[in-house]
């Protein structure tokens, strides 16, 4: 059975860490950096790669744009 | 699966519209006005109207629109967007022309350019985007505050009895025969933003086809205005926003859809 | 094909923007100029060339509308009187901010406030020093006969696009409602929307079209060495303007001990004072500005150099008088002569202002 894996991309300069990408994402695999951008923000990160399928939730409410989104069929 | 091996150029499925300049956005964090404006031009760059397209940009929080949105842009005064479009699409019928609003530009200043260009069915698209504040001049009573709703021109709550209360433009001119297509949405969770760059679509088609006035507002958060964190003022606007502004078309090819009270 | 006909004013400004080849008018109604929409609504324009006539539900609506049609390089146009004027104010300083080109006329009625319907020049101060806010002025010609009208509305147009800038024509109620002949010019025809592509393409806010970087139309410049510059860039247009671009009419001034200097209607009633005044032996002469922003200093400067006086003549408390005063700049002494609330100055009176100077 095919199987979808997903990966984002965070423009970590652009993102003002606000959060909307972590509570839309399904599969909680986005949590805010401990460190902080150069504008001072704690930016969007993949905390738990593993469970992204790619289904780009967070990348449409993200007000900045700043999220990319891969996504792969993997077969078993 | 390395992540590597999924980041790839065949392997992307979201990115950034080219119509969004790579300008950073001068909006507070998790404000939706950065969604909305994305969504707007993804529907113009899908629809392929990038050479036919001329956005009108408002006084408030997205004074700067034309700084964010890879199109032919005009900056409007206060309230005025509406006219300003009148101006063009009367001269260039053929073009496709939209303003982008926050309720005190719309609802306030400009209520008479707004009910009169929806009155006259010119064939625009209205972006409005209500978040019940005024934003950029530092969170002041907007006409759309919500009963009680604290500002820092009502700190005691919004006391209707003295202050008015709040002004549902979207409802006011879906009865007026020139708005075609009147609609509510929200950009703050995937489902709404694909909802509302629906309508948008549709709003954009129907300015193709000619049809009149769409108006597409967009309940949106002031997290800044409003005092929470982001995600707060989502759940906040959830609870107390859409119960006032409920989301849902209001008026559809010209029909009303929705009971108006 | 060029027509002599009899007309109205404020009808010769509007078949003048027709043929023109203006792309769009919007006005409001206002006593003394409704005839300029009412002509264009019965001309049905948009048959006659493509024109677009629009009635706005404000003049601050109608300004605007220019503002976009302006701004998408269509060739546009409003009028309104004093009132109205006042409300276009804010639009106005817009158009000059972000330097695009229209022509406006203001039918000026007097005032404060809702004032009269009959004719004045008392907008001389709102016109010529800019009106509405920031450092701006428009190009102002005063028009003085219907013929200048109709003449007005190509010069205006050929100056807001070598300028990029809004322009005014500061009439009144006199000018605005007589009748005369006018020799009106043969149809110019509108731009085509490729032409419009060509020739202002560069700037105005059509389309990206063929994938073109994109053009905005602002006045906003939130950096203070960007607005700077923005304002040293308008200072130096409106100086070119001076330079290239000033224009006046002397009448009987190569011999003149007195020179009276009035524009539009108070003009036109001082050149019969000339005829009165040299009758009685008084060598008068009338410099008449033809544009009032800018100010013809030069010519005026050089009169100060051998005349004895100047008497500013004007519908209007004292206006016009501050710029002889400031140009003259003390050489000779300068009075003035102004009849106020819709009365207009007699010959006569004009010429015992004169014999006053004289006397004094």
């Amino acid at each position: 059975m095919a199987k979808v894996k997903g990966a984002i991309v965070v423009d970590t300069v652009k993102c003002k860490g606000c959060g909307v990408c972590v509570v839309a994402c399904p599969t909680q695999v986005i949590d805010l950096a401990k460190e902080v951008n150069g504008k001072g923000y704690h930016y969007a990160y993949m905390e738990n790669p593993d469970a992204c399928t790619g289904c780009s939730s967070c990348s449409i409410v993200c007000p900045d744009g700043v999220i990319t989104v891969y996504r792969v069929k993997v077969e078993n | 699966m390395d992540i590597k091996d999924i980041i790839k150029p065949e392997n992307l499925v979201y990115k950034k519209t080219e119509l969004m300049t790579d300008n950073v956005l001068s909006y507070c964090p998790g404000c939706g006005h950065g969604t909305a404006h994305r969504i707007a031009m993804e529907v113009i760059e899908e629809m392929g109207l990038t050479e036919d397209t001329i956005g009108v940009a408002p006084v408030g929080c997205s004074v700067l629109a034309y700084d964010f949105m890879n199109i032919d842009m005009q900056q409007a005064s206060h309230g005025r967007a509406p006219a300003v479009a009148t101006g063009i699409i009367r001269t260039w019928p053929d073009k496709i022309v939209f303003t982008y609003q926050g309720d005190g530009d719309l609802a306030a200043i400009g209520t008479a350019e707004t009910i009169h260009a929806c009155n006259r069915g010119e064939n625009i698209v209205i972006i409005f985007v209500n978040n019940g504040i005024y934003g950029m001049t530092g969170g002041q009573m907007a006409p759309t505050t919500l009963p009680n709703m604290k500002s820092s021109t009502s700190p005691f709550g919004r006391d209707v009895e003295t202050m008015g209360a709040p002004l549902k433009m979207t409802e006011l001119v879906a009865l007026l025969p020139g708005t075609n297509f009147v609609t509510r949405h929200a950009v703050h969770s995937p489902g709404h933003v694909r909802k509302a760059k629906k309508a948008l679509r549709k709003a954009f088609q129907n300015v193709k086809d000619k049809k009149g006035t769409q108006l597409i507002e967009i309940v949106s958060n002031c997290n800044s205005g409003w005092k929470m964190t982001p995600v707060d003022s989502n759940e906040w606007m959830v609870e107390n926003m859409f119960p006032f502004y409920p989301l849902g078309d209001i008026k559809v090819d010209g029909k009303i859809v929705k009971e108006l009270h | 094909m060029a027509e002599l006909k009899l007309m109205k004013g404020n009808e010769a400004f509007g078949e003048a923007l027709i043929r023109e080849g203006v792309d769009g008018y919007f006005g409001y109604p206002i006593t003394p100029q409704s005839e300029v929409i009412e002509y264009l609504m019965t001309e049905l324009t948009h048959e006659r060339t493509g024109m677009v006539t629009l009635q706005a539900e404000s003049e601050i609506a109608a300004i605007n509308m220019v503002y976009g049609a302006a701004a998408s390089g269509k060739k546009s146009a409003t009028s309104s009187s004093s009132p109205g004027i006042s409300l276009k104010q804010e639009g106005i300083s817009y158009l000059a901010g972000a330097e695009l080109p229209c022509l406006m006329l203001n039918v000026v009625r007097g005032g404060p406030g809702l004032g009269t319907i009959q004719p004045s020049q008392a907008d001389y101060f709102q016109a010529t020093k800019g009106g509405g806010h920031g450092d701006y002025h428009m190009y102002v010609l005063a028009p003085a006969s219907v013929q200048e009208m109709a003449d007005f509305v190509e010069d205006g147009f050929d100056i807001a696009y070598k300028y990029k800038t809004p322009v005014m024509l500061l009439s009144d109620g006199v000018i605005g409602q007589m009748m005369e002949k006018v020799m009106i010019k043969e149809q110019k025809p509108r731009l085509t929307d490729q032409e419009i592509h060509e020739k202002h393409g560069d700037w105005a806010t059509i389309g990206r079209i063929g994938g073109r970087e994109r053009n905005i139309i602002t006045s906003l410049y939130l950096k203070s060495d960007q607005m700077e510059e923005h304002n040293q860039k308008l200072q130096a247009k409106y100086k070119k303007m001076e330079e290239d671009d000033c224009r006046w009419e002397e009448i009987q001034t190569e011999d003149a001990d007195y020179i009276i200097v009035a524009y539009g209607s108070s003009a036109r009633i001082s050149q019969k004072t000339i005829q009165l005044a040299r009758e009685k032996g008084i060598k008068l002469g009338v410099l008449r500005p033809i544009t009032l922003f800018p100010f013809p200093k030069k010519p005026i400067s050089e009169l100060a150099n051998r005349v004895k006086g100047f008497l500013a003549v004007e519908m209007s408390a004292g206006q016009l008088v501050e710029d002889v005063r400031l140009t003259v700049n003390g050489k000779v002494k300068v009075e003035h002569f102004g009849r106020n609330g819709g009365i207009i100055p007699s010959p006569v009176e004009v010429l015992e202002a004169i014999e006053k100077l004289i006397k004094e």
